[in-house]
């Protein structure tokens, strides 16, 4: 399973911290910390995973955001790789080009994606045309408040 | 301004989140975040009534500001109460307060698990996700209690919509991760594994998922899963790529559910079913073949996908170990990427072909790419060196993995040469695996010696006590190859410059077997002694008490440099040494070889018997490191490929019949005895360092009542103190005295504790001898804690790597605030503190004279108010005070009872928690 999925700026700001196990604060800063020194550090071109404790640690840069997954010993590093990109074709599709700014702006919506997509660590829905399907009945809703939830079903 | 804002925009928070970004500084960032949060803090409590979407917007800037890094202590409430709204908008941003913030507050917990029940039962596909999401997002035990039993019936109701099924079936796979005695599955499970069969492929790649990872706590309950997921696999490899629609990937088609179901499969032996079994060869094959075909796109996303499913299909046939061609042409694929132009397939390569090693039928065929591991490691060579150090790294552990007697000769000569450009950060490592597999494979012992002697030249800082001991305790231990060690350490102490670890290892040698080579006149007893005694003023205070043990044995071994020898003991920069241990040997052994007969000298100074068989203390230090299961140590990579406990049987056998049996000379698999400290209680008798990092906790306890003086002392250190403390805060200055002559070099410190928030000024890396440096710690007690902070020190001290760990004392009751209160008072909260677990009470025998006068000084010093005419008898004492911690303040009230007579003590004390009652009381009945 996966135990994080953090993105973070090239300067190291953090923009989006996803957690599937439960922590303490303490030790969410510690691998934040440990992440972005340790991913940022990389010469380019180095392979995309790297060994940390027990975690494999799976990471890829889009633009100026780092997306880093950790993800257990037994995991698919090349997957995980493709769980990473997957999301971002569904930001993609979902802001129009994504960039950075969108994520910090709009947060929430980027929290709300990430949980259609993965849930307690693994894979929830591989498919791209469901994933945005269901965002995009969850915006109708939003514009729409009264409206009553069997509009989620005409787009389902 | 964002360029997008979908959905129902909040303005006031845009606004809000520009102002942030447009902060100069983190000052005006924290002024601003605090002007916010008294806006909504006002507005929260305010008369009027917010609508819901004030709310939402508040609750959603409160977690901006969280996930800015900065701590929010309200609005939990008004997050709960979004969880009610009807709207699905004010609902969706309350449950994700709820997921980011979660909160131990039971109150919460429960009005959270209401709203989750109703969203649970309301039918409605939409709020029933989000109700899961819930669960999974925060899975605390509450929750599994709570909702345990009612999500295996959602999962497998007919009427249940696909989505729900898929986040019901993974939020299960949370609960039963976190608390697996809460999920009852017996009846569920037969319905849970025909989801296998299920017509959406999203709800079976949640349900593998599941089945999965309860498959590898049950393997027996869920064996019905393996034919159904060897069919599902089989109809999705031999599929056409645009047959799933939108579950192809780059043209793979369902690479996630196909990795899945071949992960599930790796839960079970190779299945006993002949014709399921050819199915799934077949399956194997086939994504084996694919790997050949040409590559239907040229994006990275295609081979990936591509590549996950096949790298997952190999760690299927490692793990069933069972058909000699798959593994071989397994091994050929992996042979392939090793060359290949992506880092990334190289790294996985090495790392699979790692695991594929330890299997019987593919050793030998892993062997055949040895060169091209080896070419990984040359930089010189860009083509097939990778400049990437993690390629690298893997590629060392495939050489140790791969290593066997018809090889070993090679990889290590290879390994010594790439340790000399390898990068710093497995150095370490390195010296390891090369010290371990040189003592594996060691015909000759020959060979062995020049193979350490060759380490401590390229490597000597990186090579650990436990390597140099090693090399003694074999020397000793086998008497064909003393002649030739002693031998080959005289030569290489010719060199100018040496480093001190092969001081020491040639002290050692040549103070015990120096005789094997006296004959020659080269090296004659005179020049042995010369050479190592030019040595001595260049090395550190142990090495040189272990030179001192060297002379005392050469007195023994030749009388003739008797008399050279008591000279150099004898000169005053020996005993007069300012090391206390250097001039207790200088005058122990001086006096030793005056008075003593020859026959004495000979039976104090005979030769070292030999060291009992123990377990390898570097094959230990390796394992420690890298952590058991990354050994790719023969027999504990199989136990973890075929772990689980169907297979178990079978397992032993092939162990047994596994032979590349390597014959293991010197028991390096037996297993440790029970002080296993090896050769640290032989070695004290030579060298005067402490045992590497223990922690020294000897002046802890004299510090609970003071706060400043002496903590930690040795030969080389003293380490002082002074704190003071405020509240929940303190501030303590640590002094390092360098009580040598010479500099010590690369110190450093770190302290590390897991409740305090501790951060330590930096320190200059340079103490000069005889001076003192001040290192500044701020501390905060953010809860009630027992643990003291330790700090960690490292330096150099010349050239050798010194390690002390010191418990520092902070305790929890250096946050007292005294209290003033009357007696009428006191006996008032006395009383409301009754309950049996806010009171610990303890009953201990006086260790000190009894003295009034030190008793007080003593509670004072603990930090409590004395309260005096509050004990109607005079001889008690009485205290209060309060703990401030970050989170909260706790109360405590004290009495001392002393018993003259009995010379007893009673202590009681009370205070809201029973954790802070308790540490409390241990700390102080210490003291008395």
């Amino acid at each position: 399973m996966m135990r994080f999925m953090l993105l973070f700026s090239r300067q190291g700001k953090l923009r989006l911290q996803k957690w599937f196990t439960s922590m303490s604060d303490r030790e969410k800063k510690k691998i934040i910390r440990d992440m972005t020194t340790m991913v940022l550090a990389r010469q380019p071109r180095s392979c995309n995973f790297m060994q940390w404790k027990d975690l494999k640690i799976v990471y890829k840069r889009y633009a100026s955001l780092y997306f880093c997954l950790g993800v257990e010993s037994q995991e698919n590093e090349l997957l995980a790789l493709e769980i990473i990109h997957r999301y971002v074709e569904l930001l993609d599709k979902y802001f129009g080009n994504v960039c950075e700014l969108d994520i910090i702006f709009n947060f929430e919506k980027a929290y709300f994606i990430l949980d259609e997509f993965l849930m307690g660590g693994e894979v929830q829905e591989t498919s791209k045309q469901i994933v945005n399907r269901s965002i995009e009945a969850s915006d109708m809703l939003q514009e729409d408040d009264s409206s009553e939830w069997y509009e989620v079903e005409l787009f389902g | 301004m964002p360029a997008v804002s979908k959905g129902d925009g909040m303005r006031g928070l845009a606004v809000f989140i520009s102002d942030i970004r447009n902060c100069k500084s983190k000052e005006a960032e924290i002024k601003r975040i605090n002007k916010e949060l008294a806006n909504i803090r006002s507005k929260f409590k305010g008369d009027k009534a917010l609508d819901g979407y004030s709310k939402k917007k508040y609750v959603c800037k409160l977690l901006f500001i969280f996930l800015l890094g900065h701590d929010i202590d309200f609005g939990h409430m008004e997050a709960v109460n979004l969880l009610s709204s009807n709207k699905y908008t004010e609902k969706q941003i309350g449950y994700l307060f709820i997921s980011v913030l979660v909160n131990s507050n039971s109150d919460l917990i429960r009005l959270i698990n209401n709203a989750i029940k109703n969203d649970l039962a309301s039918r409605n596909p939409t709020f029933m996700n989000l109700a899961l999401h819930c669960i999974a997002n925060v899975g605390s035990r509450e929750m599994a209690e709570a909702f345990a039993s009612e999500i295996p019936r959602i999962l497998v109701a007919g009427d249940t919509m696909d989505s729900v099924k898929q986040s019901a079936a993974l939020c299960l796979l949370r609960l039963n991760r976190t608390s697996p005695d809460l999920v009852p599955m017996g009846e569920w499970t037969a319905r849970v594994v025909h989801l296998l069969n299920d017509q959406h492929l999203g709800v079976v790649t949640a349900a593998t998922s599941l089945i999965t990872t309860l498959a590898q706590k049950n393997p027996d309950d869920f064996k019905t899963s393996v034919s159904l997921a060897v069919a599902r696999l089989s109809r999705i490899v031999t599929s056409a790529s645009i047959d799933l629609q939108d579950y192809t990937y780059y043209f793979v088609a369902a690479p996630w559910l196909s990795v899945k179901l071949l992960r599930l499969l790796q839960c079970y032996p190779p299945p006993e079913d002949a014709a399921l079994r050819s199915r799934l060869t077949e399956c194997l094959e086939t994504i084996l073949n694919k790997a050949q075909e040409p590559p239907k796109s040229k994006k990275v996303q295609h081979s990936n996908a591509k590549n996950a499913v096949l790298f997952e299909a190999i760690a299927l046939i490692i793990h069933h170990d069972s058909e000699p061609t798959l593994l071989v042409r397994a091994c050929n694929q992996l042979g392939q990427f090793l060359q290949h132009r992506e880092t990334n397939l190289r790294y996985l390569a090495l790392e699979s072909m790692c695991t594929l090693a330890s299997s019987e039928f593919s050793h030998e065929a892993v062997k055949t790419h040895m060169e091209t591991v080896i070419n990984a490691l040359k930089v010189s060579l860009p083509q097939f060196g990778s400049r990437d150090v993690s390629v690298r790294q893997r590629a060392v552990d495939l050489l140790y993995a791969m290593c066997d007697r018809s090889n070993a000769k090679q990889i290590v000569a290879e390994m010594l040469s790439y340790l000399e450009t390898a990068d710093y950060s497995i150095r370490e490592e390195i010296v390891l695996k090369v010290a371990i597999l040189a003592e594996k494979y060691a015909v000759d012992y020959t060979w062995y010696v020049d193979t350490i002697l060759n380490l401590i030249r390229i490597a000597g800082d990186y090579v650990s006590e436990e390597v140099w001991y090693r090399v003694i305790q074999i020397v000793i231990n086998r008497d064909d190859v003393q002649g030739y060690a002693a031998k080959t350490v005289f030569e290489a102490l010719q060199a100018p410059a040496c480093h001190e670890n092969l001081v020491k290892v040639g002290g050692y040698i040549l103070g015990e077997f120096g005789n094997l080579i006296a004959g020659d006149s080269r090296s004659s007893p005179l020049v042995q002694f010369n050479l190592l005694h030019s040595k001595f003023h260049l090395c550190s205070v142990p090495t040189r008490a272990l030179l001192l043990s060297a002379y005392i044995k050469f007195i023994n071994l030749f009388p003739e440099v008797k008399a050279t020898i008591q000279d150099v003991l004898r000169s005053d920069s020996q005993l007069r040494n300012a090391d206390v241990e250097l001039q207790q040997r200088a005058v122990e052994y001086l006096r030793l070889s005056c008075i003593a007969s020859t026959d004495i000298l000979a039976t104090v100074l005979e030769e070292m018997p030999p060291f009992p068989e123990r377990e390898s203390s570097i094959l230990a230090k390796l394992k420690k490191k890298k952590g058991p299961g990354k050994l790719p140590d023969m027999d504990d990579s199989r136990r973890s490929v075929n772990g689980n406990t169907e297979h178990s049987e079978n397992t032993d056998t092939t162990n047994k019949s596994s032979t590349h049996s390597f014959t293991d000379v010197l028991n390096l698999n037996s297993a440790p005895s029970s002080g296993a400290n090896l050769l640290i209680d032989v070695f004290s008798e030579s060298s005067a360092s402490p045992a590497a990092t223990e922690v020294s906790e000897e002046n802890f306890p004299r510090f609970v009542c003071k706060n400043n003086g002496v903590i930690y002392e040795n030969q080389l250190l003293q380490i002082g103190l002074k704190s003071e403390y405020r509240q929940n805060l303190g501030r303590m200055y640590v002094f390092y005295g360098n009580k040598t002559s010479t500099q010590f070099l690369s110190f450093s410190s770190s302290v590390s504790s897991s409740d305090l928030n501790i951060h330590p000024k930096a320190v200059d890396p340079v103490i000069e001898g005889g001076a003192q440096m001040q290192q500044i710690l701020n501390i905060e007690c953010v809860s009630d804690f027992s643990d003291a902070p330790v700090l960690n020190i490292q330096f150099r001290y010349g050239g050798a790597l010194q390690n002390i760990a010191v418990k520092l004392p902070v305790m929890l009751n250096k946050f007292f605030q005294p209290t003033e209160m009357t007696s009428q008072d006191f006996f008032q909260r006395w009383k409301q503190l009754g309950a049996p677990q806010q009171e610990v009470q303890k009953i201990f025998k006086a260790k000190h004279s009894m003295d009034t006068e030190v008793a007080k000084a003593k509670i004072l010093g603990f930090g409590v108010a004395l309260l005096d005419g509050v004990d109607p008898n005079p001889a008690n004492f009485v205290g209060a005070g309060v703990v401030h911690t970050k989170s909260t303040q706790v109360g405590c009230l004290l009495r001392l009872e002393p018993n003259m007579q009995a010379q007893m003590y009673r202590l009681t004390l009370r205070t809201s928690r029973d954790s802070v009652s308790q540490r409390l009381c241990e700390l102080l009945s210490e003291q008395f």
